[in-house]
């Protein structure tokens, strides 16, 4: 028995040195910097300990405006894009002859380059010189004028982001509802409709209780990735992020450490911590409200 | 609530294959349900049973035929329509959901003059949950439940807008031997105490005879046999039904009917008198065996089980279509387990001959 054990550290050791190294570690440093003042990664050095790093990123109007965006982004982008993926789905089973195709069709933003991608919506949503955009010769049709998506008013920027944002998010939603709809036994239609039981009632009593596990997977996975968006917003506005207003969390937080106004790890450590908190407290009030409405078999 | 099936078909289009051919499940079926009586549907897999079953609750439409509720034209009427109760193979309780809000999901339904008040709802459910005898576990959600307060559930759902036909689905596939005994004549109770014409499905030809009123008796989508089980047992039709009902199996044997005798193999067993004469298969059921030193058929003695109740002899005769033949004896009659041999005599009403060309009884005065 005491041979099994030390056996079983020794299969343990490769995992628990390459956690410990990459995950465990970093993580307790980025703890430690965000109370050290004025951490210094060159020369090792800081000037003392407490909380002013996170007194001052939280008077950062760059840092207060990223908490914005971010929150709007989150707000917005997860109940949307988890809705018309669910109705996107409820479709997809409910045809037969084309299903596949359109599966296909819906899947490939998932395999397609974040940045390709953003690329392709600068070139539908900007306004240059020499063209108006896609977007506003649509806009145009109904006589409204060009709004300059990329570069214009916060609103324009801000829902550009967040279609964004719903448009890549999308397909691994309908992937993972459609098998959920797929998997659901027959039985439990065919008993409702034998029942008498109406289409709404069918979905709202038992479909989405059938499912519910997988939309609260979808919502909490949803919220932590929205939550650490960066990406898309470079993507639409460039690197230049704070000088735009677009700025995200994660954005402010590179920035930090890494742009052109960066060179403090302190204060991108404290702005990670808050990011982490903030997570942390809507993911387990996601799990309280979970627990009346999800259920698992 | 009588039913009466006409003439009803049912194609599927055949999967995987383009030329459009059609695999018939259910092949112009006639029969009549009198009310108030329940009804086994008896066959192997892939029979067309769950077909015809599905094609009486509305869930499948048939491809041609009618389906008449009492003097009602119901088939082109929704399911939700025609006020049938069905009991799922699986039982497909909503998980999610208590016993009692499974019960009471149909009511639920209802609408116009039919809408109940939760009071009425409460009622019904309970009065429906005490015949089957569930009402102490009205609180529970299904996976807190046996197989068979599961199955008892879903009768309580299919019964409590009480239905004007019950159809169950292999009712009792899922249960355990002891408990399929006791549900199954629990579902002959509730049957009976409710009055409602019920059907239900079995590839399991125990628990068909053991509790129906009227057996059907179904092979490829076309209809064998029609009747009371005893009577179905007693004079099966064709050599499939003869086969099919009774465990341990009947043991047929190549025979021949000649010069007024009943041959198997050059033994004659029986005197019979027929108008058919010539090549035939003859099916011995088990218990039509007796043993006797100076028996007319002499098989080879392989070995005794003895089984408390009864004593199964396991031998061998190289007329027999099957390699081994199985009698069950009494187990008072003695038999010397250490013999090579051993010689029957047959009981006469449990000889059944059939063509041997297109395998139909023939009936022949057997002594």
């Amino acid at each position: 028995m005491e041979n099994n054990n030390k056996k079983a550290w020794l299969y343990l050791l490769p995992a628990m040195l390459f956690l410990g190294v990459f995950m465990v570690y970093p993580l307790v440093d980025v703890f430690i910097y965000s109370f050290e003042e004025g951490y210094n990664s060159a020369s090792q050095t800081f000037f003392g300990t407490g909380t002013y790093n996170y007194s001052y990123v939280l008077r950062d109007p760059y840092f207060l405006q990223a908490l914005k965006n971010t929150f709007i982004l989150v707000i917005i982008t997860v109940p949307l894009s988890t809705l018309i993926a669910l109705g996107i789905s409820l479709g997809l089973s409910s045809v037969k002859a084309v299903r596949n195709l359109f599966q296909t069709i819906y899947f490939l933003p998932y395999v397609t380059n974040t940045l390709a991608v953003g690329l392709v919506f600068m070139i539908l949503f900007e306004k240059t010189p020499y063209t108006d955009g896609f977007a506003n010769l649509v806009l145009n049709i109904f006589g409204a004028g060009p709004i300059d998506f990329i570069d214009g008013p916060y609103a324009a920027k801000m829902f550009v982001l967040c279609f964004y944002t719903i448009w890549v998010v999308m397909p691994f939603k309908i992937l993972i509802l459609t098998s959920a709809l797929a998997s659901v036994n027959p039985d439990y239609y065919n008993a409702a409709q034998v029942d008498g039981t109406s289409k709404f009632r069918i979905f709202t009593k038992i479909t989405l209780p059938m499912i519910s596990p997988m939309v609260f997977y979808l919502v909490i996975t949803g919220f932590i990735g929205a939550f650490k968006a960066y990406s898309d917003a470079v993507a639409l506005f460039g690197t230049e992020l704070n000088a735009a207003g677009m700025n995200t969390i994660v954005g402010y937080v590179y920035d930090m450490l890494y742009g052109n106004s960066g060179g403090y790890p302190s204060y991108a450590s404290a702005a990670a911590i808050i990011l982490f908190v903030i997570v942390l407290t809507v993911t387990n009030i996601n799990l309280l409200i979970s627990k009346k409405y999800v259920h698992y078999k | 609530m009588k039913v009466v099936l006409q003439d009803l078909t049912k194609k599927f289009r055949a999967r995987g294959k383009k030329d459009g051919s059609e695999v018939i499940a259910v092949n112009s079926f006639s029969f009549e349900i009198p009310d108030g009586k329940l009804v086994g549907l008896l066959g192997p897999s892939g029979c067309g049973k769950s077909t015809t079953l599905n094609l009486i609750s509305g869930l499948l439409k048939p491809t041609s035929g009618k389906i008449f509720f009492g003097d009602d034209d119901v088939t082109e009427l929704e399911p939700e329509k025609r006020g049938v109760g069905l009991v799922f193979q699986n039982y497909a309780l909503y998980p999610h959901l208590t016993v009692f809000q499974n019960i009471i999901f149909p009511l639920q339904n209802l609408k116009g003059a039919q809408k109940l008040t939760k009071d009425e709802m409460r009622e019904k459910a309970y009065k429906i949950a005490s015949l089957v005898q569930i009402d102490e576990l009205m609180d529970r959600k299904p996976s807190e439940l046996s197989g068979g307060q599961q199955q008892r559930v879903a009768i309580a759902r299919a019964l409590v807008k009480m239905p004007k036909v019950l159809l169950l689905d292999e009712p009792l596939s899922n249960l355990d031997a002891r408990l399929r005994l006791h549900t199954r004549e629990e579902i002959k109770r509730i049957q009976k105490e409710t009055g409602i014409t019920t059907v239900f499905v079995t590839h399991d030809q125990e628990e068909a005879m053991s509790i129906s009123d009227m057996i059907v008796v179904m092979k490829d989508g076309v209809i064998q046999q029609i009747g009371a089980p005893q009577q179905v047992y007693e004079r099966p039709v064709n050599l499939f039904v003869a086969k099919f009902l009774g465990t341990p199996p009947i043991n047929v044997f190549k025979g021949e009917i000649r010069d007024g005798g009943l041959y198997i193999g050059a033994q004659r067993v029986l005197e019979a008198e027929s108008s058919f004469s010539g090549a035939c298969f003859v099916g011995v059921r088990p218990e039509g065996f007796v043993p006797c030193d100076g028996g007319k058929l002499e098989c080879d003695l392989s070995r005794v089980e003895i089984m408390g109740r009864d004593v199964s002899v396991v031998c061998a005769n190289p007329s027999c279509t099957s390699p081994v033949i199985r009698a069950v004896i009494s187990s008072d009659t003695s038999i010397n387990a250490c013999s090579e041999k051993v010689r029957f005599d047959l009981k006469p009403q449990k000889v059944h001959i059939f063509d041997s060309k297109n395998e139909i009884r023939i009936d022949a005065d057997l002594k």
